[in-house]
């Protein structure tokens, strides 16, 4: 750790997900342990394996943008918009011309505007390459969820686009608080969005025989470290976080939900999709997180796990915590709420980094629900069905990408 | 295909309000889809195409380029569908 590096705090939260379309709604549903999967509504699923998926409902986009932009944006964009403008008001942060351009955004997303690429390949065979639309390219580039957010909210400081797959929204808040902390930016916008609830995305991962086809009991489907898991839940949705330096925030009177105190990124160098035996690389990927907050393992209080309900990373990643955590006692709790939200890709690591974060300031452990039948190699405390009401300080969240992306995200509860 | 010039004016007064997401009143004759109507080169794209489907035409990129008020585009069309 660089000790000259500033102080980066969480002063904003914002999202929309298959649990709520809102901040609050979200952080009930996550106590009140509700599943949000169901039968997929988007296409017709008859020739599809899996038929489920998590999807964001009943939300009104045109609360966010005119039916003009609405009709020239994919989804990953507008579910980016919304969290984005949520997250800010949040912070009642106030972009101007004197701090525009110490504002910064970046969005992670796993894979951006497939739905449009797939909609305009439609139009190419059955109208022909001229009467594709001139919105295509731009809705359907992974950047363009941080282009939009920066343009929206005139954000004239560092931007980028993050595309890690699953760990996408994690590196991205990992990157935009070392560009603060180290004196780059004040005020980041970071997070991840996706919207692959898509023909393409369901088949492909249904190809890879990644996704669960529990599709009998959509809410039963996702179902971390369970004897019965038989793969993830593709979900869509975004969430967004404002970081801020902490002197400013402090200076401008912002409420202050937590603070970064540090982050972890490693390589497997192993496979394309599957993490190797005993995830070296993820235990490996949390010690320099603990490193880089100045924290030991005994700081750790609970661990929002990857968790995504595959029978390879739960297994491998509770073999991973309990090499790094070894004898102690008592080891963290643990949990995956991909359990609730099913796993939001590209935007998981923002989801998690937002409940990672209420549950400091709410002093909850979130439960992993559907551990009906724990696999008696999955042996740790994952919190099962319930909440549990503790003080917490120091919350470890994971993410795990294909290509052997391994990011973690340290949040420490905010004390001067 | 015969078309009556009321009927392309209709037809194009109809489209733009619905592709720009603009109000009646701000539509007129005169406006200059950049400068009054907020449009850029890629709304201008895709009213045109959305042109070429209405009244089942095809106009080149040529012509898309001298296109600059709502009149521009009410001329051309009456000249090439009459």
């Amino acid at each position: 750790m660089n000790p000259s590096r500033k102080r980066v705090v969480v002063t904003g939260l914002g999202t929309v997900n298959p649990l709520g379309n809102c901040l609050a709604d979200t952080w009930a549903a996550i106590c009140a342990g509700k599943s949000g999967i169901a039968s997929i509504s988007k296409f017709d699923t008859t020739h599809f394996t899996t038929k489920i998926a998590g999807e964001v409902k009943d939300f009104d986009p045109l609360l966010f943008v005119s039916p003009k932009e609405y009709r020239r944006l994919d989804n990953f964009i507008v579910y980016a918009l919304a969290s984005a403008e949520m997250a800010a008001h949040d912070a009642n942060l106030e972009i101007t011309e004197q701090n525009a351009e110490r504002t910064g955004v970046i969005i992670g997303s796993a894979i951006g505007g497939l739905t449009t690429m797939e909609r305009e390949k439609e139009t190419i065979l059955n109208s022909g390459p001229r009467r594709m639309s001139p919105f295509t390219i731009p809705a359907a580039l992974a950047n363009l969820a941080p282009g939009n957010v920066a343009i929206r909210l005139g954000a004239k400081g560092p931007i980028s686009c993050v595309v890690t797959a699953c760990a996408a929204g994690n590196n991205a808040i990992a990157d935009a608080a070392r560009l603060i902390a180290d004196g780059y930016a004040d005020v980041m916008i970071a997070g991840g969005t996706d919207a692959a609830v898509s023909p393409l995305a369901v088949a492909g991962f249904n190809a890879m025989r990644a996704i669960s086809t529990r599709n009998e009991e959509p809410e039963k489907a996702s179902r971390p470290f369970d004897a019965e898991r038989d793969g993830f839940i593709i979900s869509e949705g975004s969430a967004i976080v404002i970081l801020e330096e902490l002197s400013r925030a402090q200076d401008r009177g912002a409420k202050i939900y937590a603070e970064i105190a540090g982050s972890g990124s490693t390589s497997d160098a192993h496979h394309i999709a599957a993490p190797p035996p005993g995830h070296p690389g993820a235990a490996r990927c949390m010690a320099l997180a603990l490193q880089d907050a100045g924290l030991e393992v005994s700081d750790v209080d609970y661990i929002n796990a990857h968790g995504t309900s595959t029978p390879l990373n739960d297994l491998y990643e509770t073999e991973a915590i309990k090499a790094l955590f070894k004898e102690q006692v008592p080891l963290p709790a643990v949990s995956s709420t991909k359990s609730m939200t099913g796993h939001m890709l590209g935007a998981a690591g923002g989801i998690e980094a937002i409940i990672s974060v209420k549950a400091i300031t709410e002093g909850v452990i979130p439960p992993t629900i559907n551990l009906d039948h724990p696999d008696p190699q999955c042996d740790l405390n994952y919190t099962p069905h319930k909440p549990v009401k503790r003080d917490i300080n120091v919350v470890m969240s994971n993410s795990f990408g294909f290509g052997g992306v391994n990011s973690v995200l340290v949040f420490k509860k905010f004390t001067e | 295909m015969s078309i009556g010039i009321k009927e392309i004016e209709e037809k194009v007064k109809e489209t733009i309000i619905d592709q720009l997401n603009i109000t009646e009143e701000e539509y007129s004759l005169e406006a200059a889809f950049i400068d009054d109507l907020g449009a850029d080169s890629l709304d201008i794209v895709e009213m045109v195409m959305a042109m070429e489907d209405i009244f089942d035409i095809e106009i080149s990129d040529e012509d898309l380029e001298q296109i600059q008020l709502v009149k521009d585009v009410v001329d051309y069309l009456k000249q090439r569908l009459s």
